[in-house]
């Protein structure tokens, strides 16, 4: 495999967790991470009581980097003081969001910063079986990990008796088999068990309560482990100044698409607007173009047009809530501003088009992938990912019908919020924003009139007038 | 509403508010549940109360409210002193949620209507919509719901996915995977109750299907049930698919004969032809379920061997009265000692107590029982095949183990000493006896259904009535006294067993029973039976009564 080309820091980022990515001469092995530095925090954390951990955690007001953006010290604290059954942590290493290219670089480049942060974590929960789920189109990054961990126990840092502190813990490598829906935190929890990767009904099986086997479980985002580590260094006060309140930290971005120089950006959170991410740090639009729709993070978030306006509320210098327009390149990459816009910060992927796309032709690639995803287990997602995927087929292949956009719409709002997990949402939203931010695009593939009722065997031959499908 | 407290613990029990009105239900109930207890049903594929709720189907979603707090976490209440709700914005399932101290629920919103419409829709896009060809019409909850909370009109313009179809995914069992909606009941069924987790689905999203693990089928005793919980035609019994249309069936709750469990059962009969048996709920004898043994072991109520008339000494005799009149006579003629009875513990109780009667009648001391055993499990299936061991016990005409007295029965007929045999819905050749034994006896009086060794031999053979034609009670193997109904009418001249039994034990004393109705036997039954008192077949009821009897396996 040849070396990918090193990137140089843009001056604008704020390198924590990607600091050593792409650093010349940095190697993924144990001796370069104890060079600079490493597991000192680890040998820092284990001086620690786990609840002041926790506690500093929690000050940090650290945002789980996953995508769905849950404060990760709420979520450890759901673990009940006292628990008599054993305490599972999981990282979830499945980066299968389209559009997502974070946690392979920490794993390929860095592998000792997510292992520390996984020991320091589960030092903190009680943990002493911690499982790396790692989805299965990562076979390299697998065996990076494989190689850390043998590394990290054969320097002390895991096993029995970590650092002398009667602490033990073990960490197992978990390949998936390939799938999207592993992702999902129970889906994850039933193929960890071995079976299909059925995400499970909340309630009752919220994983902190009743998670992997029955037992209390954390699953955690790569990033969002590698930030405890940084945490304890810097104590949770400190991180927490980082970034804007309720949106701490740095997070890892990673533009794809039609931009000058697409990329990962470790920046500090809600430093910078988008606008700014996409023209300073992404060179822009190509030569001659215009940006005519971003999704702003992960294929699952609500697409921006481009020339898209918002009403949003803000602090106003008083303390007041003022109200304020903004356009599409002045939100803040942040979550809650990203929220009040109607889209999500989600996991961080920014995919770009420009006036060279059509609207209708990126949905269906999306609506490809969610119907080849959806695991099938509940109604809506099952039947109705696929139904998305072939009117939009059906549209592209000339035989598009005067109600399509109209269904379109309908269908993607009959899932959202009917399903067992997210992928609900992740596969109407898409569909939900596209028709209605680019309605004239799909207006124009909608000209057929709606046939009566025939035998559907034969409705799309006569729609599409023999081109077929 | 039902909170009535049957447990002696008291039940802790939670207020619950359903489409505006409040309910107790104990903690624990199901919303599902609570919402049908207070009459409003909610639709439902996936769910199923003796099974673990997955909650896929997202046909049961409800709008839930949860009690609104004031700032010291107190319930804010209402006007009318009950909790305000904050109402849940998105639908949630009720399958798998408790109801809890203030929950509100509604069962029939705006909201809850869209997302029901929402959902069939979905169910019905890919579904071939073959009702008129296919065998769940009459009883599919898709064509119900659909009539009750879908659509007339179709949006889908596109080609519908194509699945296996006719597929014989076990002996028993035909699977159509089109017409399947993935609610995982049978494979639940199949993990959960049968222990055979032999299904499972194959492929992703919209092209999942139902399908046996590689190189297994389904077939397990119990794989019917996978039809009768499969709300739709994806799952058909080889047996029953294209024999008749279900709202033609006429329905009877009876029970289960092929074993000492004696499940609860529906016969479905149409024109003096029993077309299925299925399991009926009875949660302390089989649950929801019956194997698939003792539910296609009907087959022979229809079989061209059936004996239709009396027969003697060779001779039809079609008129009873002379039948009973010679078989009664010539077995007078001989002494008592050189008489034995082979009953039957597939007879009633009231056949029983007629045959002890008939026995007491004639001065016979021996008789007793065949027993039947073969290989049980640990789910339904006795080990005893046997359905009224425990009948033929009590009412002493079997012996205290049954069998015992057996071996005596055939010494005598091979040393002479007994003369004279009568066999009740048995054949002698199965306790001991050969052919020739029974050629030695100058009387041989037997009731039976079909030919066998004994009806060969028999001097006077009394055709009569199987399970499905008469009524009639049996103990379980727990001691559960049940009910069984006729169905069908025995066919030709065949007779009720009691009738034939009263018939012979009048014409031996030369006396009036009193009998004439069934009922009167029961009521002579209870009388003369302590472990019986007070009970008539009205009062054993749909679901039987529990008898203070030592369980019997």
């Amino acid at each position: 495999m040849p070396a990918p080309a090193r990137r140089i820091p843009h001056p604008r980022e704020k390198r924590m967790v990607f600091a050593n990515i792409d650093r010349e001469g940095y190697t993924p092995d144990i001796a370069c991470y104890l060079r600079n530095g490493g597991y000192e925090d680890l040998k820092k954390a284990v001086t620690m009581a786990p609840a002041d951990i926790v506690n500093e955690v929690k000050a940090s007001a650290l945002r789980g980097r996953g995508g769905a953006g849950f404060p990760c010290g709420v979520k450890w604290g759901f673990i009940r003081p006292g628990e008599t059954k054993p305490i599972y942590l999981i990282c979830n290493a499945d980066e299968s969001e389209p559009g997502t290219f974070k946690d392979r670089y920490i794993i390929h480049q860095d592998p000792h910063q997510l292992i520390e942060g996984m020991i320091i974590s589960a030092f903190a929960l009680n943990v002493h079986l911690a499982y790396l789920y790692i989805r299965g189109e990562f076979p390299l990054g697998a065996k990076i990990l494989e190689q850390a961990i043998a590394e990290a126990k054969a320097n002390g840092f895991l096993g029995k008796n970590i650092l002398g502190t009667g602490f033990d813990l073990e960490i197992y490598v978990h390949r998936g088999a390939g799938a999207y829906i592993c992702g999902e935190e129970t889906g994850l929890i039933e193929s960890l068990e071995g079976k299909r990767a059925y995400p499970r009904i909340k309630p009752p099986y919220f994983p902190a309560v009743l998670g992997l086997y029955q037992c209390p479980t954390i699953v955690n985002n790569v990033e969002t482990l590698c930030h405890v580590k940084h945490i304890v260094r810097m104590g949770g006060a400190e991180f927490a100044k980082i970034g804007t309140p309720n949106n701490t930290g740095t997070r890892i971005v990673g533009v794809s698409g039609d931009v000058q120089r697409p990329g990962y950006f470790e920046i500090e959170v809600g430093s910078m607007t988008l606008g700014e991410l996409l023209n300073d740090l992404c060179g822009g639009p190509k030569p001659g173009r215009k940006f005519k729709a971003i999704i702003p993070g992960g294929s699952s978030a609500k697409v921006f047009r481009a020339d898209e306006r918002f009403k949003i509320k803000v602090k106003g210098a008083d303390g007041a809530m003022v109200e304020k327009e903004i356009g599409v390149m002045d939100i803040p990459m942040d979550f809650d501003t990203m929220a009040a816009c109607g889209s999500m910060a989600g996991s961080g992927g920014v995919i770009v088009m420009d006036d060279s796309r059509d609207m209708v032709q990126t949905l269906n690639n999306l609506n490809q992938f969610y119907a080849h995803e959806s695991c099938g287990q509940c109604t809506p997602c099952r039947e109705g990912s696929l139904w998305m995927r072939k009117i939009t087929d059906r549209m592209l292949a000339g035989g598009g019908a005067e109600s399509d956009p109209a269904t379109l719409a309908s269908v993607s709002n009959n899932i959202a919020g009917k399903t067992i997990c997210a992928f609900g949402e992740a596969c109407s939203w898409p569909t939900m924003s596209f028709v209605a931010k680019f309605p004239e695009e799909f207006a124009a593939l909608s000209k057929k009139p709606v046939p009566p009722p025939t035998p559907p065997e034969f409705i799309s031959e006569i729609l599409t007038g023999g081109q077929g499908q | 509403m039902s909170t009535e407290a049957t447990t002696p613990k008291p039940v802790e029990l939670v207020n619950v508010q359903i489409d505006g009105v409040w309910h107790q239900f104990p903690k624990g109930t199901r919303v599902i549940e609570a919402c049908s207890q207070a009459g409003k049903f909610i639709p439902r594929y996936c769910y199923h109360p003796k099974l673990t709720s997955p909650g896929n189907c997202r046909m049961c979603m409800v709008e839930l409210g949860m009690p609104k707090m004031t700032p010291d976490r107190k319930p804010e209440l209402g006007p009318d002193g009950k909790p305000l709700h904050n109402w849940i914005p998105r639908p949630q399932i009720s399958c798998a949620q408790d109801v809890s101290e203030g929950l509100g629920v509604r069962t029939d919103s705006s909201m809850v209507q869209e997302a029901r419409k929402g959902v069939l829709e979905f169910l019905l896009i890919n579904h071939p919509l073959d009702c008129p060809i296919c065998d769940q019409a009459g009883e599919c909850r898709l064509q119900e719901f659909s009539y009750d909370y879908g659509q007339a009109k179709t949006r889908f313009l596109d080609e519908k996915v194509k699945k296996p179809k006719r597929v014989e995914i076990g002996p028993r069992v035909t699977l159509d995977d089109e017409r399947c909606i993935l609610c995982t009941r049978c494979v639940r069924f199949m993990r959960e109750v049968a222990k055979d987790d032999v299904i499972g689905i194959v492929d992703r999203g919209s092209y999942s299907s139902i399908s046996c693990h590689p190189g297994k089928t389904l077939d397990s005793n119990y794989s019917l049930n996978t039809v009768d919980i499969c709300p739709v035609g994806a799952l058909t019994s080889t047996d029953f698919r294209f024999k008749m249309r279900v709202w033609f069936l006429k329905e009877t709750k009876s029970i289960c004969t092929s074993c000492a469990t004696g499940c609860n059962t529906v016969i479905s009969a149409r024109e003096n032809i029993v077309y299925r048996q299925t399991p009926r709920e009875n949660n302390d004898v089989n649950q929801a379920w019956m194997c698939d043994y003792g539910r296609l072991n009907f087959h022979y109520l229809h079989s061209p061997e059936r004996l239709l008339s009396p027969v003697v000494r060779g001779h039809e005799q079609p008129d009873w009265k002379n039948a009973i009149a010679t078989a009664a006579a010539e077995l007078k003629a001989v002494a008592p000692e050189q008489i034995a009875v082979i009953a039957s513990g597939k007879m009633t109780n009231e056949e029983l107590y007629l045959t002890a009667q008939l026995a007491k009648a004639l001065g016979v001391k021996l008789h007793d029982i065949v027993p039947h055993t073969d290989t049980g499990d640990d789910i339904l299936l006795s080990t005893d095949r046997n359905p009224n061991t425990a009948g033929a016990k009590l009412l002493g005409v079997s012996a205290s183990t049954p069998g015992a007295n057996l071996s005596a029965v055939v010494e005598g007929i091979r040393s002479g000493a007994i003369k004279a045999l009568i066999v009740l819905g048995e054949d002698a050749t199965l306790a001991g006896l050969t052919s020739a034994d029974l050629t030695k006896l100058t009387v041989l009086v037997t009731t039976a259904i079909l030919p066998n060794a004994t009806t060969a031999a028999a001097t006077h053979l009394l055709p009569s009535a199987a399970f499905a034609e008469k009524r009639g009670s049996m103990i379980n193997k727990n001691g559960r006294l049940q009910r069984l109904n006729r169905a069908i009418q025995p066919p030709g001249l065949a007779r009720d067993d009691w009738e034939i039994l009263v018939g012979l034990t009048e014409a031996v004393t030369e006396s009036s029973l009193g009998f004439n109705a069934i009922e009167d036997v029961v009521k002579a039954m209870t009388a003369a039976t302590p472990a019986l008192a007070g009970l008539s077949l009205s009062k054993i009821g749909d679901l039987g009564v529990q008898l203070p009897l030592p369980a019997n396996e």
